[in-house]
């Protein structure tokens, strides 16, 4: 069974947590965080997105690959080792638990560019890895690419996201950033590749909603060289910050007036300044603009972001705690792993709330 | 009767709340949902985070958070009495047709949205601090008070009363309303407003120890909808 294949209805559940001094911290916080909100998946999939666990091959593209045979596997090796150096190989570590099944091969590569290769192509590195990312899970059957960043990695599988935490010994690793999801698909059947986060590079993305606009978006980054190879809706919201942060070099606070642009009858209520530039960016940017209900957590190299649709139809709740960051569907959510909070608050529809490292960049 | 939620877990945490006649009290509660749904003649007393549809269909039980409540409070609620002794979530009261909320801090997005009132059944929500956007959005009726206790600007979001086309909500700010949707009208409560609604105040300032002074210290702006110019659309246009 794969996406796209038949439609069922129903919510979903998201949380991450961020350490603004870059104080590592262990993956079993977010595992307790994300099965408070069990009701709230279906165990059609569930999902971590990690930063800062590499910290020994940070310099490195970290590869994780889900392979069907071991003739993908084959055709895909061949292929990287065509383009890239190789550092370091190996199964990902997995524990059996008895709700996960029918696991693929899960692989894991630290590579980088062959020197050669990279200028004949005329590309940045990053670009580089883009372009020979969306090659393997185009071209390569039953090869899929699933994390491509640097110093973190994403996680995901069927089942229900404790258990998909479990299996990945997501308490093993220690980083600045975790974000989780808990799936309840409401179009399709879940599959493995279909499981929250969606990722390009060091952008993830962990959403709970519906995009009305899906096609509208896709049909858009599909030509600036996306390909959307899925068939669910939140791929397009990575390969819009992706298109829109990296390529575009728009601030993270613009990208939300982007894709949660405030209606036109509020952006007439701004001041002057404050309305040109919401306009422009509705104007310029209108067919990246996602309607329907969403809520995300939007992973990258040193932050991360939480933002709801400028309507709020779905929940959201941030929370601090000296140096850390929480955000969750539920309250319960965060309270479960830090009950003596500095502040608690609800975010308005559109309003991104982006927490990055100090000193850092973003 | 004393239950810790987190240990139950939702499903037999409400059983054991629907097969007792006893006052209950909640300890540890992490979001577990429904509860005290459908409840009558009891004092349910949370603490901790109760989770969404906390008191849906509520039918004359009072429901106490000593927290915050999630989203979807007070779901299509019938009778009896909800005291949130802290922040609400989003769609507070949604299709509410009688009872009473009280919220001493925040509530959030869609605030009472498609409340409805028949006869003696009329609900009524309290919130003591600001509200998010859609407040009272499809209003059919009931009362909806917002004091904006935490802030000096108005204690509202955008899009107040869309839709609107019974019940009255008050908003106690000292800054008129603005960009109000055509289909509402807007005007200074007057003396014989707010004495149809001084007693729930006075159970507002009872209940969190808020002075009545203080409560009447800035002007209320009372909205009802405009006959005259209905309710047409928002979603399409934009």
């Amino acid at each position: 069974m794969r996406e796209g294949m038949f439609r069922n209805i129903s919510g979903c559940a998201i949380s991450g947590i961020f350490s603004k001094s870059g104080k590592r911290f262990s993956g079993k916080s977010i595992i307790d965080s994300i099965a408070v909100m069990h009701e709230r998946s279906n165990g059609l999939g569930g999902g971590f997105a990690a930063y800062g666990i590499y910290p020994e091959y940070k310099d490195y593209y970290a590869f994780h690959i889900f392979y069907e045979s071991k003739s993908a596997k084959k055709e895909c090796e061949e292929f990287i080792e065509e383009h890239f150096d190789i550092i370091n190989l190996s199964k990902i570590p997995t524990r059996k638990v008895p709700a996960i099944k029918d696991e693929p091969l899960i692989w894991r590569y630290f590579v980088t560019p062959l020197p050669t290769k990279l200028a004949d192509s005329q590309l940045d590195d990053k670009e580089f890895v883009v372009k020979c990312v969306f090659r393997i899970n185009t071209r390569i059957d039953g090869a899929y690419v699933f994390s491509s960043g640097k110093n973190m990695g994403v996680f995901k599988a069927v089942g229900f996201p404790e258990d998909v935490g479990r299996f990945y010994r997501l308490e093993e690793y220690e980083g600045y950033c975790f974000t989780a999801h808990g799936r309840y698909p409401t179009n399709t059947p879940g599959w493995w590749g279909g499981a929250h986060p969606f990722s390009l590079l060091d952008y993830t993305v962990v959403h709970n909603g519906e995009i009305s606009s899906y096609d509208a978006n896709r049909r858009t980054i599909e030509m600036y060289g996306y390909k959307c190879t899925l068939k669910t809706d939140t791929e397009v919201i990575a390969y819009i910050f992706d298109y829109l942060h990296r390529k575009i070099g728009l601030t993270l606070k613009e990208i939300c007036s982007v894709i949660a642009a405030p209606f036109w009858s509020t952006i007439e209520s701004k001041p002057q300044k404050e309305r040109e530039e919401l306009e422009y960016l509705r104007n310029a940017f209108a067919s990246l603009l996602i309607t329907g209900p969403f809520s995300i957590i939007v992973g990258f190299e040193g932050g991360m972001m939480a933002l709801n649709d400028r309507l709020k139809l779905r929940s959201m709740v941030c929370g601090e705690k000296d140096d850390m960051f929480y955000a969750a569907s539920e309250e319960a959510a965060i309270r479960v792993i830090q009950n003596d909070l500095d502040r608690i608050w609800s975010p308005r529809g559109g309003e991104g709330v982006i927490v990055t490292l100090e000193g850092g960049k973003a | 009767m004393d239950l810790r939620a987190c240990e139950l877990g939702y499903q037999a945490l409400n059983e054991k709340i629907r097969n007792t006649d006893e006052d209950v009290v909640i300890y540890d509660c992490y979001g577990e949902r429904f509860i005290g749904s459908g409840a009558s003649n009891k004092t349910i007393t949370i603490n901790g985070t109760p989770g969404n549809a906390l008191g849906a269909y509520l039918d004359g039980a009072t429901i106490v958070v000593n927290g915050n409540a999630q989203d979807a409070t007070g779901d299509t609620m019938n009778d009896g009495k909800i005291i949130i002794n802290g922040n609400a979530g989003d769609a507070l009261g949604y299709a509410m047709r009688g009872g009473k909320i009280f919220v001493k801090g925040y509530a959030g997005y869609r605030t009472g949205i498609h409340m409805k009132e028949y006869k003696d059944k009329k609900p009524v929500i309290v919130v003591g601090g600001s509200t998010g956007s859609f407040l009272g959005e499809y209003l059919a009726g009931g009362l909806i008070i917002v004091l904006g206790l935490d802030t000096d600007s108005f204690p509202t979001g955008y899009f107040t009363g869309v839709g609107m086309h019974g019940g009255e909500i008050f908003i106690r700010s000292s800054k008129a309303p603005k960009n109000l949707p055509k289909q509402v009208s807007a005007s200074v409560a007057n003396k014989d407003d707010i004495k149809g609604i001084e007693d729930i105040l006075a159970e507002f300032s009872d209940l969190f120890g808020v002075s009545m002074e203080e409560i009447l210290g800035k002007t209320f702006y009372l909205l009802t909808p405009n006959a005259r110019n209905p309710y047409k659309q928002l979603y399409t246009e934009n």
